[in-house]
């Protein structure tokens, strides 16, 4: 058994700790909610020169380093409440295609991932944002080479910055186990898509993407024609333990400025932090924390490892976005009227951890799995 | 015992919510929002004072002040029905800094020169109040505030910055404790109650925008404001102790538990309405509605209470407490319900209730903070209801 970081993934840690500290102050944070495409490119372009876009991808398509390393300098962009396609691309867009892609695709893909130049991310969700493969509507049909889509496809990530958009679509009828879906890969400049932005409270960018008659060519099916859902499984248990390590690093940072708070502010004589019921406060924000982080890190591990992590993934994801809802409550509480007004940074770690709780199922969907799994 | 309104009370609501139902934009109905959350009322003060006026003219603001003062020396369950039927509406209207904590400030320790003078304008709905007691450095810890107002003559003049100022952009009258005595010990002694006329050169008032993107509370900053004496409440150095005896007042807060009702059924509609109802939901929301069912008869014992004469203390404070804690779960299962669409902002495409849920959501964080912290509110429920010692 052994908790720590290893060697390497100290050195991401320290790394990337570095890097966001000196290239996302706060000010580019702030830039970032309200900025459109939200991405700014010399940052990208950095990013990309430090081979994070790499992670956790083959060293033959320009990748480096494991999925534990992808966590740890996701926890960091928690850290700073990072925003940008970057979650979308590597750990979703990339994660698909290395989990459904055959060599043709993951030749002409990921390189391209793994340098910067190109942005990915996977529409999956509908009108009814659920995460099982009856709930998809959009259709897809062969024709000839091709095939065509239409349908609407809701809260997609980044799609304005992406390049490319893995489509789920239906090619069958569902039969309750998955089959009769399929993904493909279409151009994002292919005639037909429409993007509509959905203006969301934490600047997270997430679209409304309509495809009518859109025309992908067959050689971009990820994976077999109707089965395209287990490639979404895969992928949806990377993407929410990614989305955990992010969480864990907002609350990290959450915690940290709330101690600070509460060794400064006087009040009745006193530093805040020396009062019982702020103490307690901050104790429970620590087992939060730390239940988090291990959380994410067993079922990150168990995925790195290529263990079964359908358990451990579902229970990260369900306590921690209760976790990191508890902790930002009670950083808000410690902080009183200060940390309730848009000037404190605080309110943009809570939305942000909404963001990533909402994101590839919440807590409701997760406690579903995991009870499916004791059935 | 008995739990019901009385006939007179029941006709009363019935005259409330025929008013309202004339009176009431049809947008602010349509939308949904409370005061708790402005984000979609753009008019919110010229409704308020519309409504105001119209509740003054049928003296609705006074109902259970003593008759000599304009009141009609009714039961405080008037204004709690008056408060349950404008939160029903989604109704402004009612200036609870005015009537919940100037009026019964000037009704208990104010001269009869200050009731004839200010009386009349909040009954009549046309003066707007707010207070200015936290500052930068003192929120819960009202006894150590700073602003000095320095005794000349004639009058008092003030330095120094407050902060929290909720409508302090829109009031047209202030109720400003200001610190009188440097050399007090303890420091409370050293307090005084003022009322300020927001005109008054000298004053300038800077807006903080809340989390939830509200504007509604400000910092006000008084550079050599000058206060005749007359506008001392409750004498020189007993500030203090005006505004100990009002905090129980403004802790009976008659509105936050209606609001949290009108809500969850508002959710419930949403969830009807998309066909969201699974085993889980109906049992967190059958919980919920237990909850507001308990918050208002924690209320109503307080306004019981009051009619019987008794002065209600930590009884305010846990009705205060639970209320407000209510309101932040059910905003959080309004986040919950509407899962990826909690997330959409008034003028999204497929954004669901005008964008009221992610708004009350971040509200609701203040709910545990304003009017003293639920940490406070414990405290005192601790240590004057259960008469647990005190550590400091």
């Amino acid at each position: 058994m052994d908790f720590g970081l290893n060697e390497q993934q100290e050195m991401m840690q320290t790394l990337a700790r570095d890097f966001l500290a000196g290239e996302y102050p706060n000010k580019v944070l702030k830039a970032m909610v309200k900025d459109e495409k939200g991405c700014a490119p010399e940052l990208w372009e950095k990013m990309a020169e430090m081979n994070l876009m790499g992670l956790s991808l083959p060293e033959e398509y320009g990748g480096v380093g494991d999925f534990l390393d992808l966590i740890v300098v996701l926890e960091e962009m928690g850290r700073v409440c990072f925003l940008g396609p970057y979650f979308s691309t590597v750990a979703v867009g990339a994660a698909a295609i290395m989990a459904g892609g055959n060599k043709e695709q993951r030749e002409k893909y990921l390189p391209d991932i793994a340098s910067g130049k190109a942005n990915v991310t996977l529409a999956l969700t509908e009108r009814k944002v659920e995460y099982e493969a009856d709930a998809l509507q959009t259709m897809t049909i062969s024709r000839g080479g091709y095939f065509v889509i239409n349908g609407t496809k809701l809260f997609v990530p980044d799609a304005q910055a992406a390049d490319f958009i893995i489509c789920a679509a239906r090619t069958g009828e569902s039969n309750g186990g998955g089959d009769g879906t399929t993904l493909i890969i279409v151009d994002r400049n292919e005639p037909g898509i429409t993007m509509r932005p959905l203006k969301t409270v934490s600047g997270e960018k997430l679209y409304e993407v309509i495809f009518e008659n859109v025309k992908s060519s067959a050689r971009n099916v990820l994976g077999e024609v109707n089965h395209g859902w287990r490639i979404v499984e895969k992928v949806l248990q990377r993407a929410n333990v990614a989305r955990c390590a992010e969480m864990v690093g907002l609350a990290q940072q959450s915690l940290n400025m709330t101690l600070d708070y509460a060794k400064e502010r006087i009040a009745f004589g006193h530093p805040i932090g020396a009062f019982q019921a702020i103490q307690h406060r901050c104790a429970d924000m620590l087992i939060d924390v730390e239940g988090s982080r291990f959380a994410t890190y067993q079922a990150a591990w168990r995925l790195n490892e290529g263990l079964d992590a359908a358990k451990e993934a579902a229970a990260a994801k369900a306590w921690v976005s209760r976790a990191c809802r508890r902790v930002m409550t009670s950083a808000h509480q410690v902080h009183g009227a200060i940390g309730f007004t848009e000037d404190h940074l605080l309110h943009y770690y809570t939305k942000r951890a909404l963001a990533c709780e909402f994101s590839y199922g919440g807590n409701d969907v997760q406690l579903a799995k995991l009870a499916a799994l004791y059935k | 015992m008995d739990f019901r309104f009385s006939p007179e009370e029941e006709a009363f609501r019935q005259e409330v919510a025929a008013l309202l139902e004339r009176e009431v934009p049809a947008e602010y109905r349509r939308k949904r929002m409370t005061f708790f959350d402005m984000s979609a009322q753009h008019d919110w003060i010229q409704v308020h004072r519309y409504i105001a006026e119209r509740l003054g003219e049928k003296g609705w603001l006074s109902l259970h002040w003593p008759e000599e003062y304009g009141g009609r020396g009714l039961s405080p369950f008037y204004r709690l029905i008056l408060r349950e039927e404008l939160a029903r509406y989604h109704s402004p209207g009612y200036d609870s800094i005015g009537c919940g904590i100037v009026a019964p400030a000037i009704l208990l320790k104010g001269s009869e020169e200050q009731k004839n003078q200010y009386l009349p304008g909040i009954a009549a709905g046309k003066v707007m109040w707010c207070e200015t007691l936290s500052e930068p450095n003192h929120g819960s810890d009202l006894a150590a505030a700073e602003v000095f107002a320095k005794e000349e003559t004639d009058c008092f003049v003030v330095n120094g910055q407050k902060i929290w100022t909720t409508n302090g952009h829109f009031a047209d009258w202030n109720a400003l404790i200001a610190r009188t005595d440097r050399a007090a010990n303890p420091n409370y002694r050293g307090l005084t109650f003022f009322l300020l006329d927001m005109k008054t050169p000298g004053i300038t008032v800077n807006p903080i925008v809340n989390m939830a993107g509200h504007h509604e509370f400000n910092e006000v900053f008084f550079e050599d404001v000058r206060i005749p004496k007359e506008n001392i409440v409750g004498g020189l150095n007993k500030g203090f102790y005006v505004v100990m005896s009002l905090l129980d007042y403004e802790r009976t807060t008659d509105t936050v538990y209606a609001i949290a009702g009108t809500y969850i059924n508002d959710l419930a509609e949403y969830a009807r309405q998309n066909n969201l109802f699974t085993p889980v939901l109906e049992n967190k929301l059958a919980q919920l509605r237990a909850d507001c069912e308990v918050s208002r008869l924690l209320h109503y014992r307080v306004a019981w209470m009051q009619s019987k004469g008794m002065v209600p203390n930590y009884e305010s404070a846990m009705s205060k407490l639970y209320s407000f804690e209510l309101h932040q779960r059910v905003s959080e299962f309004g986040m919950d319900l509407a899962g990826q669409y909690s997330q959409l902002v008034e003028g999204s495409p497929r954004v669901p209730m005008f964008g009221r849920i992610p708004s009350c959501y971040l509200r609701s964080f203040g709910y545990s903070l304003e009017q003293g912290t639920s940490e406070i509110d414990r405290d005192v429920i601790a240590q004057r209801g259960l008469g647990l010692p005190r550590l400091r």
